[in-house]
């Protein structure tokens, strides 16, 4: 169970995230959504340890882990896929896959990861990854590498951002594997109602609050029938 | 060779040497072994300061090794090596110096490369430069490496420097006529307070001559580097310098960019990034379980790979 409590988090005089009490647990998929500068990317790269809260405590299965790095919190079993993906020079997809297994890996073995996301073809393995891949193969070989770690907190940051229909249909396959396999912790961010309707329980933030949290069937119903809290 | 010949032999070239077809091994100043083919011919130069190599016409496949290993303290070993590219032959050569100074007295090691490459040849020149030793004497490294490539020639040079050189002072010179296309790839390493120069002139003569050159480096500790690149674009031509740095701890990297485009079909372009590792790729890393020590060794692996 992962547990945030009373988070605060504040830069330039701004609240981001406002007193956030919430509770995650184990066998769920969550997906947040809510309007942009909601807090929804502050809250996530908090739980992973990408940004300390002013204030507030994240405990993990009863451990405090608020002051744990980032590095730290990925040994305790947090994967994190970045909304932007991170580019590189000179590192392949094949090296960032054997970072992702933490062991050396056969090739036959890190295309394997790279089927789970729709990617087939053996040359990918060499390519850099940097800009001379599309923004939808990016955005998944990062949730590839997420995916190699078999994490039990697994946090998506808007996967659907910057990517084109063909790739965003085969994310929405992966996250019905996820929800349909997972023993863990999975939580996405998301605005795109197929995603939401994968969900377990969806999260509405808004001004840096938890406005309200429910299950699919009636947080899909308050969502779209006041369409101006979600962003299109 | 002794042990540690075969060590410095072993940084700089992968193969060994002595089983290999083509080669000339010299230490301290002196040559300790030589062989050639009866397509590649190695001549000693008559002043006994350096070799001649021959490529026949045509030869294809070729590998010439010439390293140089310096173990004497003290010493400064000045080699003028020339290479002779035969029309369409397709060659190998693999350099490099190691140096070993277990004393306090400085090594040097000035090697100038004069290469003549003819109409329609290709030459790949694979360069290391590598430094060990427990002496406070510097292990000092000055390769100059002249390049004249006649038309539709081809040039790729590979040089890696990543350990133990206290100082270097690289310079590359070359002119390109018509068709022609010369590639380098420089790979800089830094510690310590060593300091690494690097200087290109390339002049495109001809037409559509072209040039692309990369320099990735990393400065670490107190170390110092310095990139300087000017290219002169006399007609239709193309060229694309590329200079990245790293910088970690006290590092300094200053990069001197210079193009002058002297035809209005000149197409010259430099890009300079100099900066220390960014945040977002320690995240990433660190979020697949690195420690953020063990993320900037992969990084930077990487970035020199």
């Amino acid at each position: 169970m992962l547990e945030l409590k009373d988070i605060c988090f504040e830069r330039d005089n701004k609240k981001i995230l406002d007193h956030i009490n919430l509770v995650l647990e184990k066998n769920k998929f969550y997906v947040i959504t809510g309007p942009n500068g909601s807090g929804k990317s502050t809250l996530v790269k908090i739980m992973m340890g990408i940004e300390k809260p002013d204030s507030g405590q994240i405990i993990f299965d009863g451990k405090d882990i608020t002051h744990l790095s980032v590095d730290e919190r990925a040994q305790l079993g947090f994967g994190f896929a970045f909304q932007q993906p991170v580019l590189f020079k000179g590192i392949t997809v094949f090296d960032l896959l054997k970072i992702a297994v933490g062991k050396d890996i056969h090739e036959e073995e890190a295309l394997n990861l790279l089927k789970k996301v729709g990617i087939r073809t053996k040359d990918y393995l060499k390519r850099e990854v940097n800009r001379s891949l599309s923004g939808g193969e990016l955005k998944r070989i990062e949730i590839a590498t997420v995916l190699a770690r078999n994490p039990y907190v697994t946090i998506f940051d808007e996967p659907e951002a910057g990517i084109d229909l063909w790739s965003f249909q085969s994310l929405t396959e992966v996250f019905r594997e996820i929800e349909s396999t997972s023993n863990g912790i999975t939580l996405v961010i998301s605005h795109q109602e197929r995603i939401l309707n994968i969900a377990d329980q969806i999260i509405l933030l808004e001004k840096g609050k938890i406005k309200q949290i429910g299950n699919q069937k009636e947080m899909i119903n308050i969502i779209f029938k006041d369409s101006n809290n979600v962003e299109e | 060779m002794n042990e540690v010949d075969k060590k410095l032999l072993h940084e700089i070239v992968d193969d060994d040497v002595e089983k290999t077809e083509v080669y000339n091994i010299r230490k301290n100043g002196q040559c300790i072994g030589r062989k050639s083919n009866p397509y590649i011919d190695i001549i000693s130069k008559e002043d006994g300061k350096g070799i001649d190599v021959y490529v026949k016409e045509n030869t294809l496949f070729g590998i010439v090794h010439i390293p140089v290993i310096i173990t004497e303290s003290g010493l400064t070993d000045v080699v003028y090596n020339d290479f002779h590219i035969g029309k369409n032959s397709n060659i190998v050569i693999i350099s490099g110096c190691g140096v070993h100074n277990d004393h306090n007295k400085n090594s040097t090691h000035d090697g100038i490369h004069r290469f003549y490459i003819e109409e329609n040849a290709k030459v790949k020149y694979v360069e290391k430069h590598y430094g060990e030793g427990e002496g406070t004497g510097k292990r000092i490294l000055n390769p100059v490496t002249e390049i004249y490539m006649k038309p539709s020639s081809h040039m790729t040079i590979d040089t890696v420097q990543i350990k133990g050189v206290d100082s270097a002072k690289r310079k590359t010179y070359a002119k390109l006529e018509e068709n022609s296309t010369l590639v380098i790839t420089e790979k800089v390493m830094t510690h310590g307070k060593q300091k690494a120069i690097t200087d290109f002139k390339v002049k495109l003569k001809g037409k559509n001559a072209s040039t692309h050159v990369t320099s990735r480096s990393v400065a670490t500790e107190d170390s110092y580097q310095e990139f300087s690149s000017n290219i002169i674009g006399k007609t239709k031509c193309y060229a694309h310098v590329e200079c990245d740095a790293i910088l970690k701890d006290h590092g300094r990297v200053k990069a001197i960019p210079e193009i002058y485009a002297k035809d209005v079909e000149a197409n010259l372009i430099h890009e300079a990034a100099i900066g220390k590792i960014a945040g977002e790729q320690l995240m990433k890393l660190m979020s697949l379980g690195l420690t953020k020590t063990e993320a900037e060794e992969a990084i930077i692996q990487g970035f020199l790979k």
